[in-house]
């Protein structure tokens, strides 16, 4: 898993350089500073759905079934509302501001980091989802703490990553 | 140590009707099953790239030749190029590592066998993508088949305006295709070596194939990746009208050239440091000592990696850049001949004082080393930035990497093959035919890469696919075509040695090189589980202290 982050890792740097080096380089409108909010809502809610996974793998470590899964669909939730926000901020940018994906360079770099990350989000919460349905099946025991921990660090990394996509897209791009 | 196996009781001796035996290969997971499809896949993709190859020499043999078209020149270099990097010679050293290393680290499999197929099928139906391009890059445009944009595809060549139809696009989705491949193949090394290695086995134990390998590994995970996100950005481009190298909206080309070279230089070394390993390991056998500076050797590998990573933009001195960058990478691409050459040394003092037996490995081994020796040299030259202004771009320059990729990584790759080829198939190959292979394979790769450095000072620019008469490159560049049909020749006698041992050679038995590393523990071929009972070792050649126990090799470690 440490080696599918590095690599991981390595696709988004080479994204978030692309983003950073184009900055300011849009020949037409409209400009990052003029169309983007910064989504402080959505954030907490998924850098603390981090916290959230930690505790219920936590709880699988010491066998407490109720807890984990009540964390483990908490942190779905907070994913979930994660992405339906992203989702909210694309169409406001595409149906009210008319910026897509060709309209300039910063919609291109924009919309793929941006969707980049929103898409490590879905996988994470599919697999996710997956585990979930195996919990309330009765399926997962304190033996699949283990991976459950790959899993979660997983979604630690998805974190991390906002938080770069964040500082460089919301911050310093705008 | 596993010197026994377990019998099976056989049950049925009737050979197996083909469709079962097709069946369980295509749905193996056994590491040294995927190995072997790894290698004969790459043997299959190396046979259609030296056509390629060939029929570009075959063109340019003299002046004004008229033997393919200009459309179909470029095709053949861009499917040449992509092909040998992507599709023979990573699948190569993919195929040695996934076959060698848990033999070596006394492992019964890879750590994810089933993440192992899965990359396999991934990198082949990738090769069979971008050959599909031949009937399916038409498109409804009629623009021609196959990609022709160079194997580095500069933008904005590759965009929707100069390259209609869907050639580019087979591509680009067969790197990716194969990219995510080889980085859960180089996921899979890692984790089989940091975690499966057996008793006794300590990180300076390991056989320096391992070592090697990891380094390998580690740089596929940080230079393939750039390189998939690099396609997406392009297949962003073609597909949902994005701007990243669209310089017209104030996208930029240069940044493709950035992107691919962080994947590119890279990709050097990871072809490269597969090669050393092969080399780590037959030397020290055929000269019938110890290898000499292990700790030497693992460093300076980390190090190549190392510095590998700071070198990229070496290969855009042409383009542009400021003085600050090109110094900076001058001196780095300069700083990288250093741990090469500290590699060289500890070959050489290893063979020295050694007693060597010229079989037909240690005969590719020792060509590797002059051969790399002088691609390194020219590599010095093309550092110096002043240099690869007058010469980037030149014949000068194909020669130089070709004496790296064939002079130095494949002769190397043919060495593994005669040194392996007992393991793998429990039968000796033949050394007559060996020795021919080697001689023929020599003097056509002589003929055609010494002489190519010539034209190239001359003025004769790459990728050109025919030149006016009178310019003094005539003779070269037929002397060039002539070496080519030597290294084919060597290649058939070399391809059919290979066939008739499979059938015909004498049975090799588990040791035929009386060598020390645990594959050679067990039995040729060696049985799905590896090992009846996984071994237990104490010292950085395991089969000496068996062979020798008065004198063992731990006491002095």
């Amino acid at each position: 898993m440490y080696c599918l982050i590095a690599a991981e890792s390595a696709i988004f740097t080479i994204f978030v350089v692309a983003y950073i080096f184009y900055l300011g380089k849009s020949v037409t409108g409209p400009q990052p500073h003029d169309v983007l909010h910064v989504p402080i809502f959505l954030t907490i809610c998924l850098l603390s759905s981090s916290l959230t996974i930690h505790f219920a793998v936590k709880s699988l470590q010491s066998a407490r079934m109720g807890s984990f899964t009540l964390w483990w669909l908490l942190t779905i939730v907070l994913g979930a509302i994660f992405l339906a926000g992203t989702f909210r901020e694309w169409r406001h940018l595409i149906y009210d501001e008319g910026l897509t994906l060709q309209t300039n360079l910063f919609g291109t770099t924009y919309y793929s980091l941006v969707g980049l990350h929103a898409f490590h989000v879905t996988v994470g919460l599919l697999a996710l989802a997956i585990v979930l349905i195996f919990a309330l099946r009765g399926d997962v025991t304190r033996q699949h703490a283990a991976r459950a921990e790959v899993l979660s660090m997983y979604w630690h990394f998805v974190d991390v990553v906002w938080v770069v996509v964040f500082t460089v897209v919301y911050i310093i791009g705008r | 140590m596993s010197t026994e196996s377990i019998a099976i009781p056989i049950t049925d001796t009737a050979r197996p009707p083909f469709t079962a035996t097709l069946h369980e290969w295509i749905t193996t997971v056994d590491h040294k099953r995927l190995g072997l499809l790894y290698i004969f896949y790459s043997l299959v993709f190396l046979v259609i790239g030296g056509v390629e190859a060939g029929i570009m020499r075959i063109q340019l043999i003299r002046p004004h030749n008229d033997f393919v078209s200009p459309q179909v020149f470029n095709r053949m270099f861009t499917m040449h190029g992509t092909t040998m990097i992507f599709f023979v010679a990573m699948p190569m050293v993919f195929g040695f590592a996934n076959y060698l290393i848990p033999l070596m680290i006394g492992a019964r499999d890879m750590a994810f066998p089933r993440l192992n197929a899965f990359s396999f099928w991934m990198t082949a139906f990738g090769g069979l993508l971008l050959y599909f391009s031949f009937i399916g890059g038409d498109g409804l445009y009629g623009a021609g088949n196959a990609p022709d944009v160079g194997w580095f595809a500069y933008a904005p060549l590759t965009s929707q305006t100069f390259s209609p139809g869907h050639s580019t696009d087979f591509w680009t989705l067969s790197l990716l295709v194969s990219g995510i491949g080889s980085v859960g193949t180089a996921i899979n090394i890692i984790a089989t070596i940091v975690c499966m290695r057996c008793k006794g086995m300590t990180l300076g134990r390991m056989p320096l194939l391992a070592w090697l390998n990891i380094v390998m590994a580690g740089l596929v995970i940080l230079a393939v990746s750039p390189l998939t996100a690099a396609q997406v950005m392009l297949l962003v481009d073609r597909y949902l009208g994005g701007h990243f190298f669209d310089t017209q909206a104030g996208g930029s080309a240069v940044v493709w050239m950035h992107f691919f070279w962080v994947f590119g230089h890279p990709e050097v070394y990871v072809l490269v440091i597969p090669a050393f390993a092969f080399v780590s390991e037959i030397i020290p056998v055929f000269s019938r000592k110890a290898i000499f500076g292990y700790p030497i050797m693992v460093a300076a590998t980390v190090c190549i990696g190392f510095i590998s990573m700071s070198v990229w933009a070496h290969h855009m001195f042409t383009v542009g850049m400021t003085s600050a960058g090109n110094t900076f990478f001058v001196l780095s691409t300069m700083a990288i001949a250093v741990p090469t050459g500290i590699k060289i040394f500890n070959w050489l003092a290893t063979i020295w004082g050694g007693q060597i037996h010229f079989l037909t490995p240690m005969l590719f081994c020792i060509a590797f080393l002059f051969q790399f020796l002088i691609a390194g040299l020219t590599g010095v030259m093309l550092a110096a930035a002043p240099f690869d202004w007058q010469l980037a771009g030149s014949y000068f320059l194909v020669a130089h990497f070709h004496y790296v990729i064939v002079g130095g990584i494949l002769f190397a790759i043919f060495a593994a093959f005669y040194y392996w080829f007992p393991k793998m198939s429990g039968r000796m190959y033949d050394e007559r035919l060996g020795r021919l292979h080697f001689w023929l394979f020599l003097i056509g790769f002589h003929l055609t890469f010494d002489f190519m450095h010539i034209p190239g000072i001359l003025g004769m620019p790459r990728r050109i696919y025919t030149y006016e008469p009178g310019r003094g490159w005539e003779t070269l560049n037929f002397i060039v075509t002539i070496g080519v049909l030597f290294q084919a020749l060597g290649t058939l006698v070399f391809v059919g040695n290979l066939l008739w041992s499979y059938f015909r050679g004498k049975f090799a038995g588990r040791d035929p090189w009386d060598a020390w590393t645990l594959e050679w523990s067990t039995a040729s071929p060696p049985p799905a589980y590896n090992f009846a009972k996984i071994p237990e070792i104490r010292s950085r050649r395991p089969l000496w202290d068996l062979k020798h126990p008065e004198d063992p090799d731990w006491q002095y470690e």
